[in-house]
């Protein structure tokens, strides 16, 4: 494959899937330790009806309005959530699942009454996003990454999706110590000044920009595969939270290249004429590396002794 | 048009779909009542995304033996199947890994949802795939639907409701007590497995009416909301049942009266309703009713106080308490005591110092237990035994010598 057919067409989408792909995993990790896995499952659902109001008060897809209208959508379910489980005392799992498929089906609603026919949203293009259309058709070959002119007509949700991940990866860095106390023994941090329940929201607050921003460019399937997979993968391979990022980090760049040339190019192989959906192929290889790591992964078993 | 959609005037399909939501309704509600109780709710999500491979995988795999793709009853069974292998994946890496039931769950919805999203894009190039219409999986549509596929539906929660029905009794056992259930001779795995089976079958059943992906909400909501009005299992069970039934058919009916009301939403939204009126209107655990208690808790603490204030003489500052006196015609305005309240005030006085008498002495180890500053001596104890009390303190002396 020469570099005049991959710059223009491969190396974008291919480098924004990485980029979301680490960037759900990192906040992921946290996540998966604290067994919220399933905040991320109901922000990537809530993301619809945000968008969608986002559009009906403008009135156009543009990116701002609708990353903000997610966010909004995000931070008031996490809202909702605590308060039904407060105010009902009602267990958590059962209070996001009233709240994310309540908003999700207001978001459906919504979609289905006003009228965006004539515009590109739909609830398909949400789930599954468009990867593969994220090309860089200013390139032509290598050099271009050199060249000023094409490099600003590169796709808006590569520079979006380095911005998010560079945020992430800032916020895990600088709170390092906070989260991670607080994830392995909340009642420690507590005595020791920190305050916990304001570092469990961040981390939430971080999960939910991380999914909004990955949702745009490639659908709440990948995102939920990111946060969840990878970070359970890595916690298989490891006892130390160190060194299980790092793993989730690896598991999650594979993930996103197996799958995005297994998607791309697998059907070609086979001798199959279109290529399948790439943020499927990439949820699908994330599940088979969570599924090698089960099988045999050295710390998969409970009580942290590596299996011999 | 609305009120021909309640009474089942809109034709054959709209009144089967309205009456196999119903159906739905209640069986979900019902199963998802023992899945909330077992705390499980949300293994239901990872049961309802692990269905598409297996829908695409059944159309595949029928349209390559040359039979019609669209197919209900082969769509069904295939989902099943892989909701069913989603389901083991589930308790496969709970048992067996480190990893906590939720992110199991999040690993497998996603991953069986992702690989379905791929066999769709697979269908998709086929020659018969262009016009499977598969999506309509993804959140139901039962606009386009077959007199067979309404009569499948319909016999599938006639079904469904049959079973949950004739194992209601183990299942409540289990789900309020398993130690119990197991001590009586239940067999408290293979009613959870019954419990997963049924979840499963709604799902299946449910698929064409209100998709994969809001299929949960029948499951959830249901439960959740009879939860607020009751504490006993069986009847949390039968009132979740009567929601579910009552959100399916109203949801139905209403998305039948009118175009571009999609099914699935509005049954959720139905719910949604419902469950949003007993958060806050449910006695004794809804918002209000704990609003209510609060205030009057808070009502009944400054009375007493401001009793016992105006006893002693003291002047009392606190608006509400003041505010409290004067509406019961206890004090004037300037915080001076009418008749009747030094009348009260008296009697708290006294009662305060029965109080006393009674925290100190052992024999009324019981009545003191009881004692929480608000609590009227007269519930407590019996008249003789406050006469017993009031001559230990005695009656009232001259001032003079």
């Amino acid at each position: 494959m020469s570099g005049e057919e991959f710059v223009p067409l491969s190396l974008t989408p291919l480098l924004i899937g990485m980029f979301a792909a680490v960037a759900c995993a990192l906040p992921g990790n946290f996540l998966v330790l604290r067994r919220q896995a399933l905040i991320g499952d109901a922000i990537s659902h809530v993301v619809l009806p945000g968008i969608v109001v986002a559009f009906l008060i403008t009135g156009m897809v543009s990116t701002w309005p609708m990353m903000l209208g997610a966010a909004g959508a995000a931070v008031l379910a996490v809202v909702l959530i605590e308060a039904i489980r407060k105010l009902g005392r009602i267990e958590p799992g059962a209070a996001m699942g009233v709240t994310f498929t309540s908003m999700f089906a207001a978001g459906v609603l919504l979609l289905e009454q006003s009228n965006t026919s004539n515009v590109h949203l739909d609830v398909e293009h949400a789930l599954y996003g468009n990867l593969e259309s994220l090309i860089w058709l200013d390139a032509i070959g290598w050099q271009s990454l050199f060249d000023p002119i094409a490099l600003a007509a590169l796709p808006h949700e590569l520079v979006r999706m380095s911005v998010t991940l560079v945020v992430v990866s800032v916020f895990i860095w600088v709170f390092w110590r906070p989260l991670k106390l607080s994830t392995f023994d909340e009642g420690f941090a507590r005595t020791l000044g920190i305050p916990t329940d304001l570092v469990g929201l961040a981390l939430v607050i971080i999960a939910a920009i991380a999914a909004v921003a990955a949702f745009d460019a490639v659908g709440s399937i990948i995102v939920i595969a990111m946060f969840i997979c990878p970070p359970a993968a890595a916690r298989l391979m490891t006892n130390r939270l160190e060194t299980q990022i790092m793993w989730s980090v690896i598991f999650a760049l594979l993930s996103a290249i197996l799958g995005f040339f297994i998607a791309g190019y697998g059907p070609l192989w086979i001798g199959a004429e279109n290529a399948v959906s790439a943020a499927g192929m990439i949820a699908t290889v994330s599940g088979l590396i969570l599924a090698a790591t089960a099988i045999w992964g050295p710390c998969r078993k409970r009580g942290g002794a590596p299996v011999s | 048009m609305f009120w021909d959609a309640i009474f089942l005037q809109l034709g054959y399909n709209a009144t089967l779909v309205t009456i196999g939501a119903c159906f739905l309704g209640i069986a979900a509600g019902v199963t998802g009542t023992f899945l909330f109780l077992r705390k499980r709710a949300l293994v239901s999500d990872a049961i309802s995304h692990a269905t598409l491979p297996g829908v695409a995988l059944a159309f595949i795999i029928m349209v390559s033996f040359g039979l019609d793709g669209r197919n209900l009853i082969g769509l069904l069974a295939g989902s099943a199947v892989s909701a069913w292998f989603g389901l083991l994946c589930v308790s496969w890496l709970t048992r067996f890994t480190r990893l906590a039931e939720d992110a199991a769950i999040g690993a497998v919805l996603s991953v069986f949802f992702g690989f379905g999203i791929v066999l769709l894009t697979v269908i998709q190039s086929m020659s018969a795939g262009r016009q499977a219409g598969l999506e309509g999986f993804l959140l139901g549509s039962t606009a386009g639907m077959l007199w067979n596929d309404a009569i499948i539906i319909v016999v599938g929660g006639a079904l469904t409701l049959a079973i949950v029905l004739a194992y209601r009794r183990p299942m409540e056992m289990v789900s309020f007590d398993p130690e119990f259930a197991a001590a009586s001779g239940l067999n408290v795995a293979r009613i959870d497995l019954i419990i997963m089976w049924l979840a499963m079958a709604v799902t299946v059943v449910g698929l064409k009416i209100v998709g994969l992906i809001l299929i949960v909400a029948m499951l959830i909501i249901p439960p959740v909301t009879a939860r607020f009005w009751t504490d006993r299992t069986d009847r949390v069970a039968l009132i979740s049942g009567g929601v579910g039934g009552a959100a399916g058919y109203l949801g139905a009916a209403l998305s039948a009266s009118a175009p571009s009301l999609p099914t699935g939403p509005i049954i959720v939204l139905v719910s949604f309703a419902f469950f949003a009126v007993s958060l806050f209107f449910a006695p004794n655990r809804g918002v209000l009713a704990a609003f209510l208690r609060h205030r009057s808790f808070q009502r009944r603490v400054h009375m007493r106080q401001g009793l016992l204030a105006l006893a002693q003489g003291q002047p009392i500052y606190e608006a509400l308490t003041l505010k409290l006196l004067r509406n019961a015609d206890l004090a004037r305005a300037d915080g001076v005591a009418t008749e009747t309240g030094r009348a009260r005030a008296a009697k708290a006085l006294r009662d305060e110092k029965r109080w006393e008498i009674v925290r100190a002495d052992q024999a009324f180890e019981g009545a003191a237990a009881l004692y929480d500053g608000l609590r009227e001596i007269e519930t407590v104890l019996t008249s003789d035994q406050i006469q017993e009390i009031d001559q230990r303190i005695g009656g009232p002396k001259g001032v003079l010598s």
